[in-house]
C-alpha cells in the first residue's frame, strides 16, 4: 500500500537534456495543483531566455489543470516557444488550458486611493439620504394602511355614511394572523419578560437595602423598588426583549418572503403587503405590550419584595402597604403609557428592515441584526425622551 | 361583489408592450422592445442568460417600472390604472413564479383557495372545493392539499404554484421556466397540462423557457429576446429557418438539432401507424 502510494504521488519534476536536434525538458512526476511545489517556478527560469525547448510531458504521471497552466506559463517565458511532445488526452487539456488563457483578462483599474475615499464618503452620505427617504415612503405606506383599517371599522359602525357617499367598501382588516402574531409575539414572550423583571426588581431591592442601609434608610428601598420597576424597567426589559424577539423575527420573516419571492405573489393578486404583513404585526404588539408590560410590572414587584423580606425583614404587607402609601399608582401610568409608542417603533422597525431585504443571504443577515440595533437604540433613546418630558411635567 | 370587467377592453390584445426601456444602474437591460401577444395564443420567451426574460416578466406583471415605454395589459396601460382596474386586471391573470413562491405559512390549499378569498364573495366551504378542484387538476395527489409548502418536492411545488395561479380561472397565465429543475416525465406532464388547459379554458399564456421540447410542444409563437429585443416571433418551424446568428445557434445548435429531429421522426411515426 505504502509503495503503490509512493508510485502514485511523485512530486513534480523534470530533466533538460540537450542533444544536437535541441534541448527537451522531459517532465515526470505529478504535475497538479497538490504536488507541482515549485517545479513550476523551477522550470520557468530553466527555460527564460531559451528558445524553441521541447517540452515532453509523456512521462508525466498525471496532469491536471493547474499544472498545465504551470507548464504553459513557463513556455511563455522562454523567448521562443518549443514543441510539446505528449499523450493524446494529456494534450486536449494543454489545449483546453491554452484556450482558457488566451482569453483577454479585464484591465484592472488603476486604484485612486483619495478618489476612492471621497466616493465612499460621499456614498454613505448619499445613502443615509436614500434611507431616510425610505424611511418615509415606509412610514406613508403604513399610515395609508392604518387608514384603510380605520376606514373599514368606520365602515363597520356607520355603513350609511359609505353609501351616502358612495364609496366603495373597504377590505376588511386580516385578523386572523393578528392574533397568530399577538400569540407568538406577545404570549409567547411572558414567561422571559417576566423571569427577567424578576431579577432586576430583586438586584434593585438588593443594592437599595445594602446602600440605604449605610444611612439607617433601609425601609426606603421599597420606595425605590416600586419607583424604579413601575416607572422604567417594567417597560424597558419589555422593550428590549421585544426588540430581541420580535423586531428580530419581523424582519427575518418578511426578508425571508421577500427573498422567495412571496411577497411578489401577493402583489401580482392585488394584496399589499402593508396590508397582508405588516399592519398584522402593528396590532399583533401594540395590543399584546401593555399586558407584557404589567406582567412585567408584577414580576419586578415580586423581585424586590423576595428581596427585601429576606434582606430587611419587611414583610408582603408592610411591602405592599408603603408602595401604595409612598409610591402611588401614578408610576404605573407613568410606565405604561410609553408603551404603544415602543411597540409601534420596534414592528415598524422590524418590518421596515424585513422589506428592505435584498435577494442575497447576507442582506438578511445585515438587515435582521439592524432591526435588532436600531429597536434596542430606539427603545433607550425614546424612554430617555419620556424620562425627560416627566420630569419636565412634575409627573 | 361580481366580478367587474367593465373597466377593460376584451378585444385588446392581453399583453401590448411597446418601446419598453429597462435599465438598472449603466445596466441597459432592453432598448426599445416590442412585444404583443394576441389573444388565445401560447408564446414561449427564450434568450440568454442576462437577456432580461425576468426583467420583462416583472414589468409587464407591474412589479418594476419600465424606465420608458409603455405595458398594457388587456388595453389598460398599468403605469395610469387606477385600483380598480388593477383589480380587474388581478382577477384575469395568473402568474406562476420560478421557485414557486408559495407561502410558506400557508398550506398548499390555503395557498390555492387565497385568490379566491380575495377576490370572491364566496364562503369557506365552497373555496376549499374549489381549492381542491385546482389541486386535482394540476394533477397533484389528494393529500397533498394538507401540506405545507417545505414538505414538497421541486415537481409538486411548480404544480401548487400553477394550481394558484389558475384558482381564478385567469385569461392570462404568465410561467416563469415552469419546467426547469424537472425530470422530463414531470416536464412532459407539465407541458400537457398546459397545452390541456390552454386549449379548453382559451388561455394566453405568457412562458419563459429554457427547455426545447416544451417549445417545440406546447407553443404557437417563441419570442426571441436578444440585443436587448424582441428580434423574432414567429412559430418554432419558422425560427429555424432565421437567419439571426443567435437563434440559428439555439436552433441549430446540437440540443436544438436533436430535438427538433426527435419530433420529426416522432411525427413521422405517428404519420405511418
Amino acid at each position: 500500500m505504502r509503495l503503490t502510494r509512493a508510485k502514485m504521488n511523485k512530486p513534480a519534476d523534470f530533466d533538460l537534456k540537450s542533444s544536437d536536434t535541441g534541448s527537451v525538458a522531459v517532465l515526470n512526476g505529478d504535475w497538479t495543483a497538490v504536488l507541482m511545489g515549485e517545479a513550476n517556478e523551477r522550470l520557468t527560469e530553466v527555460l527564460r531566455g531559451t528558445s524553441g525547448v521541447t517540452i515532453d510531458l509523456s512521462g508525466v504521471t498525471r496532469l491536471d489543470t493547474s499544472g498545465a497552466y504551470g507548464v504553459l506559463m513557463a513556455m511563455a517565458a522562454s523567448a521562443g516557444r518549443g514543441e510539446i511532445i505528449a499523450r493524446p488526452e494529456v494534450r486536449r487539456l494543454v489545449d483546453l488550458v491554452a484556450e482558457a488563457i488566451k482569453a483577454e483578462p479585464t484591465p484592472v483599474k488603476p486604484r485612486r486611493p483619495v478618489f476612492e475615499l471621497f466616493a465612499r464618503i460621499g456614498e454613505g452620505v448619499l445613502n443615509i439620504g436614500f434611507d431616510v427617504f425610505d424611511l418615509f415612503v415606509f412610514n406613508g405606506h403604513l399610515l395609508v394602511s392604518v387608514g384603510r383599517a380605520a376606514a373599514r371599522i368606520t365602515w363597520s359602525l356607520f355603513p350609511w355614511l359609505f353609501r351616502m357617499f358612495g364609496w366603495s367598501r373597504p377590505a376588511p382588516i386580516r385578523w386572523a394572523p393578528v392574533f397568530a402574531l399577538a400569540e407568538r409575539a406577545g404570549l409567547d414572550a411572558l414567561p422571559i419578560v417576566a423571569t427577567t423583571t424578576f431579577f432586576i426588581g430583586a438586584v434593585v431591592g438588593l443594592i437599595g437595602a445594602d446602600m440605604l442601609s449605610n444611612y439607617g434608610a433601609q425601609v426606603f428601598a421599597v420606595d425605590l423598588v416600586g419607583i424604579a420597576v413601575l416607572r422604567e424597567f417594567n417597560i424597558v426589559i419589555t422593550a428590549v426583549l421585544l426588540a430581541g424577539r420580535s423586531a428580530s423575527s419581523f424582519a427575518a420573516e418578511i426578508g425571508a418572503m421577500k427573498m422567495k419571492q412571496e411577497i411578489d405573489a401577493m402583489q401580482v393578486l392585488g394584496v399589499d403587503p402593508f396590508d397582508a404583513l405588516v399592519f398584522p404585526r402593528f396590532l399583533a404588539l401594540l395590543a399584546t405590550i401593555p399586558l407584557l408590560t404589567f406582567v412585567a410590572t408584577i414580576a419586578g414587584l415580586c423581585g424586590g419584595m423576595v428581596v427585601i423580606w429576606s434582606e430587611l425583614g419587611v414583610g408582603p404587607s408592610m411591602f405592599l402597604s408603603r408602595m401604595v402609601e409612598h409610591v402611588g399608582v401614578k408610576h404605573f401610568w407613568v410606565g405604561m403609557s410609553k408603551g404603544p409608542v415602543l411597540a409601534v417603533v420596534i414592528a415598524a422597525i422590524g418590518c421596515r428592515q424585513g422589506m428592505e431585504v435584498g435577494g442575497d443571504v447576507e442582506s438578511l443577515g445585515r438587515r435582521v441584526t439592524a432591526a435588532v440595533v436600531q429597536a434596542v437604540f430606539s427603545t433607550i433613546l425614546i424612554d430617555a425622551f419620556f424620562a425627560l418630558v416627566y420630569m419636565k411635567l412634575h409627573i | 361583489m361580481t366580478l367587474d370587467e367593465a373597466p377593460l377592453d376584451r378585444e385588446a390584445p392581453p399583453i401590448e408592450v411597446r418601446g419598453l426601456v429597462s435599465r438598472f444602474g449603466d445596466n441597459c437591460i432592453h432598448d426599445n422592445l416590442d412585444l404583443v401577444i394576441p389573444r388565445g395564443d401560447v408564446v414561449g420567451v427564450v434568450g440568454g442568460s442576462g437577456t432580461g426574460k425576468s426583467v420583462l416578466l416583472n414589468t409587464i406583471i407591474g412589479l418594476k417600472a419600465p424606465e420608458a415605454g409603455s405595458v398594457k395589459i388587456f388595453g389598460q396601460d398599468i403605469r395610469y390604472a387606477r385600483r380598480r382596474q388593477w383589480t380587474a386586471i388581478e382577477r384575469r391573470w395568473g402568474v406562476l413564479f420560478q421557485q414557486g413562491a408559495l407561502w410558506s405559512n400557508l398550506t398548499v390549499r390555503e395557498n390555492v383557495a387565497a385568490p379566491l378569498f380575495e377576490h370572491t364573495d364566496m364562503g369557506r366551504a365552497e373555496v376549499n372545493e374549489l381549492a381542491d378542484l385546482k389541486i386535482a387538476l394540476v394533477g397533484l395527489p389528494p393529500g397533498a392539499g394538507a401540506l405545507k409548502p417545505s414538505e414538497l418536492s421541486g415537481g409538486m411545488i411548480k404544480r401548487a404554484g400553477l394550481a394558484r395561479a389558475l384558482a381564478l380561472d385567469p385569461e392570462l397565465l404568465f410561467l416563469d421556466e415552469p419546467t426547469s429543475g424537472l425530470d422530463p416525465i414531470s416536464s412532459a406532464g407539465f407541458d400537457e397540462l398546459i397545452q390541456d388547459l390552454s386549449d379548453s379554458l382559451d388561455l394566453t399564456v405568457f412562458m419563459i423557457t429554457h427547455d426545447l421540447d416544451s417549445l417545440y410542444a406546447i407553443t404557437d409563437q417563441v419570442a426571441v429576446l436578444a440585443d436587448k429585443h424582441v428580434v423574432d416571433m414567429a412559430p418554432v418551424h419558422e425560427l429555424e429557418k432565421s437567419e439571426h446568428p443567435w437563434i440559428r445557434e439555439y436552433f441549430l445548435g446540437p440540443r436544438g438539432r436533436a430535438t427538433a429531429e426527435a419530433r420529426a421522426a416522432a411525427a413521422a411515426h405517428e404519420g405511418v401507424r
